[in-house]
Order: structure tokens, then sequence, then C-alpha cells
């Protein structure tokens, strides 16, 4: 079994979010980048096919040269082969597209992205790699095991599970549940240095014109300040919870 | 000149750093209270190339390189100080040596498993009346022609009760001093070797601690680490790699207690602000990342020339001096800023401040780097700056 693994490049959870010229840009000063988590789950839950069934692993990142570490990190955890393709990702459409362009020339049977990217949260990569090769698509799983040619897969759902199955090939949307918190690997040392000798592509980006422009960007509204209000004045936390916070 | 880490060094210090906070981090108080050695979680720097980072992959280590081994101990060391001491004194007081100087047949027997974490090496030097000063070796390894006859107590050696292998220093011609010493690689269930009682400690609580008595242990003439009367020699090379080891720890003590003030002075607030805002809470974060910065300018530096194979005895010596002078400091103000907050457990500032203690007292205290470093300076032997 080939698993393609889509990983992002995105901000660390704990970032300061902050936007530069005239709140267009994404301020990447300080910032330190991690795997996108959804991606990481997949990424692990595809180790565990590596270890029981003997998958083959790569991963993709659409990006610039500064994602390669990233990508190394996905080779240190045990990932075989790396593919950058060379361009800043700019929007969902145009990542998709690159990624397919690499899926049309490998023999994938399983392509696995997160259900969505912590740093944007599009959430439509996986479905557009499914409608533009015409694969199957499964979102947000939270299970996957593989028999044969055959997936079966449990979906997270408003209040409840569904479990489904479908054949290969097939896209899945990756979310936490595929693998827990707690499976999720710290790369060893042996690891690192072996990702120095792993093959990471470079490929050149197709041309492609861009369809959905960024005009700018807005942080939510400081919270304010913590009103306590004595146990005792029952009215007014009545008063404000229907003048202020407007929820009664 | 290039103040970079590589990928490779970033790499391995988001992988200590995620060890450290999802595996260490819980239950670190209640080890530190009840002495609990972390067994499960050495298992798993074991598992993680940690227990044998800097030897050669042939035999089962990592084989990184010093600057690896510092950026990970300060990891580590900043969540849980014992862990890194497990860590430092397995490494670099043990492995090391087997590893430059055994014989093939010691390195595939010992070396092998220590390098995987499959078991726990210690280092035995120190005697209860030779500390500092390290020539005066009591314990006695007589040549009995095909083997030693091994007699004496070690005391204070970190690992001491979990240790599989011990490497013990052991005078075996008096007439000789210190060129009559040799260093021998004793296993843990030999007959006469006994595991003293785990020592109640100011800090480092949950590294295992231990006096070990040796009682007519023959040790095989095969399990003498290089040439006769080597041993002197090579627990002193010994110890000027492990300073860089204890210094790293240092080093992560204070920026451990350095990261948690900052956060706090951030959220506490007295007098309708944070107490960051407070310029006499302002100016002891300042003084802290000054500091902190030029004691970790110097454990790199240190580890950066021992990669480059350059003399490193004056580096490392300074970098511990100044890492451990630099962890009591700043833990004393961690407390501090902290407050009364600070002296309960629950806020961690106070066990690192235990921690750091030791620093300045082990693997040469604070007086004897001032003496090396002094000798170096008067013999006009302080190598010039990079």
């Amino acid at each position: 079994m080939k698993i393609l693994v889509c990983i992002s490049h995105v901000p660390d959870t704990t970032s300061k979010i902050n936007f530069v010229e005239g709140d267009t840009q994404f301020d990447t000063q300080g910032v330190q980048y991690i795997i996108n988590p959804n991606d990481e789950f997949g990424l692990t839950r595809a180790m565990w096919f590596k270890e029981k069934n003997g998958a083959s692993v790569d991963v993709i990142n659409v990006g610039g040269p500064e994602t390669e570490a990233t990508l190394r990190k996905a080779l240190a955890i045990g990932a075989d082969n790396a593919i950058r393709v060379n361009t800043p990702a700019k929007e969902a459409i145009q990542v998709a597209k690159e990624i397919v362009s690499v899926i049309q020339q490998n023999q994938y049977d399983l392509i696995i992205a997160g259900r969505e990217s912590i740093d944007y949260n599009g959430g439509m990569v996986p479905g557009m790699i499914a409608a533009l090769t015409g694969m199957n698509y499964l979102n947000n799983c939270i299970g996957l095991e593989i028999d044969a040619n055959l997936a079966t897969a449990i979906r997270e759902m408003d209040g409840g599970k569904e479990t489904v199955t479908a054949p290969l090939p097939l896209v899945i949307g990756a979310q936490k549940g595929l693998v827990e918190e707690s499976d999720l690997r710290i790369p060893n040392m042996r690891g690192i240095m072996m990702a120095r000798k792993k093959p990471l592509t470079v490929m050149e980006p197709q041309e492609m014109s861009e369809q959905v422009t960024s005009v700018s960007f807005e942080k939510p509204a400081p919270k304010g300040d913590v009103k306590l209000i004595d146990p005792e004045n029952i009215d007014e936390l009545i008063a404000l919870l229907h003048n202020e916070a407007k929820v009664i | 000149m290039e103040f970079k880490l590589s990928e490779e060094h970033l790499a391995v210090r988001e992988a200590a750093k995620d060890f450290a906070e999802t595996r260490l981090l819980e239950g670190v108080i209640e080890r530190d209270n009840n002495r609990v050695h972390p067994t499960e979680q050495v298992k798993e720097m074991g598992a993680l190339g940690f227990m044998g980072i800097m030897t050669s992959p042939q035999y089962g280590g990592s084989g990184m390189d010093t600057l690896s081994y510092a950026l990970a101990i300060e990891e580590i060391a900043k969540i849980d100080a014992s862990a890194a001491v497990i860590m430092s004194a397995h490494n670099s007081l043990c492995l090391w040596a087997i590893e430059a100087y055994g014989t093939e047949e010691q390195k595939h027997k010992y070396l092998s498993p220590l390098a995987k974490g499959l078991a726990l090496g210690c280092f035995c030097l120190s005697e209860p009346e030779a500390g500092s000063d390290a020539t005066m070796q009591r314990t006695t390894a007589i040549d009995k022609g095909d083997h030693y006859l091994l007699n004496g107590v070690k005391n204070w050696i970190t690992n001491g009760g979990q240790s599989e292998y011990q490497l013990v220093i052991a005078q075996t011609d008096p007439e000789k001093k210190h060129r009559g010493i040799n260093a021998l690689i004793i296993e843990k269930n030999w007959q006469g070797v006994t595991i003293g009682p785990k020592e109640d400690k100011l800090g480092i609580r949950s590294s295992d601690t231990h006096a070990i008595n040796y009682t007519d242990v023959k040790v095989p003439k095969a399990n003498r680490l290089g040439a006769d009367g080597f041993g002197f020699k090579l627990a002193m090379q010994i110890l000027e790699g492990g300073r860089i080891g204890i210094a790293a720890q240092a080093l992560g003590i204070a920026a451990g207690a350095y990261e948690r003030s900052v956060a706090y002075a951030q959220e506490r607030k007295a007098f309708g602000k944070p107490i960051a805002e407070h310029q006499a809470i302002a100016f002891k974060l300042a003084d802290m990342a000054v500091d902190i910065e030029a004691a970790r300018m110097l454990v790199y530096r240190a580890a950066f020339l021992k990669d480059q194979k350059q003399d490193y005895g004056y580096a490392s010596a300074m970098a511990k001096l100044k890492a451990s002078e630099v962890a009591m400091k700043h833990t004393i103000e961690a407390v501090q800023i902290h407050g009364g907050n600070g002296y309960v457990k629950e806020y961690h500032v106070e066990r690192m401040m235990r921690d750091a203690k030791i620093t300045q007292i082990y693997e040469g205290t604070s007086e004897i780097h001032k003496i090396i470093l002094a000798r170096n300076i008067l013999k006009g032997e302080l190598a010039l700056p990079l």
C-alpha cells in the first residue's frame, strides 16, 4: 500500500498572531512552525500502517524552502520520502492542483490530509483532491482500518459516529481521534539523523493564476475584563446578561 | 561567526522539549517528593536515543554531536533536572569513556546495551574521603595476576542503584600515586558489590544516588579500561566532558525557572497591574535573561569546541562554573518573583532552586573550577577567544 500524507506547515498553536502591511500579511516574525496537528494525526496513523502492513509513506507540502524543516520532521518520525512543490501556498485550489499533479505521477492507494489546517482553516484541500482525482472521500475521520482493498472508517458526526466503508483509492480527512494525542510520536535521535539522508524531492509548480486573493485580516476584539457580581445581587446579574451579554 | 543552530540541532531541541513537556512534566513534583526514580521515562529516553546520544551508531547509539547532547539536556532540565542528570552521568561519565578507551569486546558487551538504553551506567570516583581531592583514592584494586581484587567504598554515585554497569576508579599501586590508579568496569550483580541505601537529598531527589561498597570483588583484567595506571588521567578526561552535561543541566534549570517567572510575572497582578510592569520585577527578568544567555553561549561554545576536537577543558570549566552560579542565583530570584506561590511545590520553582544547588557541587565544585581556570591563566595557557 502506498500512502501520501499532505503536510501543512503552520504556526505553533501558542504563537502570537499579528498582521502586517495594512493587515494584509501574516507576521511571521518570531513564529515557530509545526506540522499541522490534523495532518500529524494522519501521519501517525500512516506510520501505524507502515509498521503493521509494510505500507510506504510519502509526505508532501506545497511551500517555499522554509517548510523543509517541517517535512524533515515527518521524515524523522518515519515517512520514507518527502516532496516539496516549490511555490508559496496561496489558496486551496492551487495547493490541491499541485498535490494532484504529484498523485497522478504516482500510484497512491490512500491520500491522508488533515481536515483543515490550523492557520487559515480553509478545510477544502482534501475535498478538492478527491474531486480532481475522482477518488472516494471520507472527511472527519476518527478511525481507519484497511483490509485488502476496502477501508472502514469511523466519521465524527454532530452528537455521534458513523461507520462507513469505501474501496481504495481513497482520500481521508484526518482529525483528532484518528489517533489520540498521546499516540503522536516524538522523532527519535536516529530518526533525525536518518531524515537527513532520506529523499526530499523539490518539484517545480505548475503555471497557475491566482483565483482567490486575501484582502485583509482582522483579529477578534480583545476580551473585556471579567465582571464580578455579588452573589446576593441576582438582579444585576440578570440585567447584565440581558442588556450587555444579550444571552437572555 | 554564525550564531545559528542547524536544522538537526533544532530538531533535537524540539524533540527533547516535546518529550520533557509530554512525558516528564506529569508527576515531576511527586517523584521529587517521594524520591521516585523516573524508570519508565528513562526507558523512553532510551527508545528516543537520548541514552546513547553521542555514541556511534555502530554500538547502538545515535551518533550525534556534543551540542545536540547539550541542547537535549537543557530542554529536559527545564522540566526535570533529575532526569537530566541521569542522562548526563550515563552518557558522559560512563558511555563516553568506554567508547573512547574500551576494547572492541568491552564495547560490544557493555557499551552497546548502555547506548541502546537497555542498561544504565554510572561512574564511581568520589569516596567518603576523596571528593574534590580525587587523587586520595582509598578503594584498592590489587593486581592478582589474572584479575584485580577490588575493595572500598564509593560515595554519592548518581544512577548508583539502577546501574547495571559501573565504571570504578581504584588504586592499584599506591607507590605510583595517581599513576597507579585504574578504571574498571564492574557489573552490579557480581559477588561483593553491595549498593548502599538511597541518599535523601536536598535536590535532584528523583535521581538515584547511593554509596556502593566493594568487598573482595574479583574483576577480570579484561575489564580494565585503558592501559595500566591510566585511571586517574581517564577520570580527569571524563570530568572535562562531563562538565558540559552538568553545565547544560544548570542552564536548563535556570532557563526553566526563568520561563516560569516570565509567564507568572505577566499573569500575577499586584497594585492593579501585572507584577512584570513593576520595575522591581521587570529588572529581575532582565538580569535573568542576560545571565542565562551568557551561560548559554559558554555552554554551546564548550560543546562546539569539543565537537571541533579542539582543547575544550577551560571552556567547559567556564561553562560549568557560570551556568551553575547562574542557576543558583536565578532560581532564588524565580522563587522571589513567585512570592508566596514560589514557596509551595505546585509552582515548581522551589524544586528548581533546590535542584540548582548541586550543580555548584558535583563534577567539580565551583571552587575547583576556579582553581582549574586560575592555573591555566597563570601558566599562560588559557586559550585565546574564538
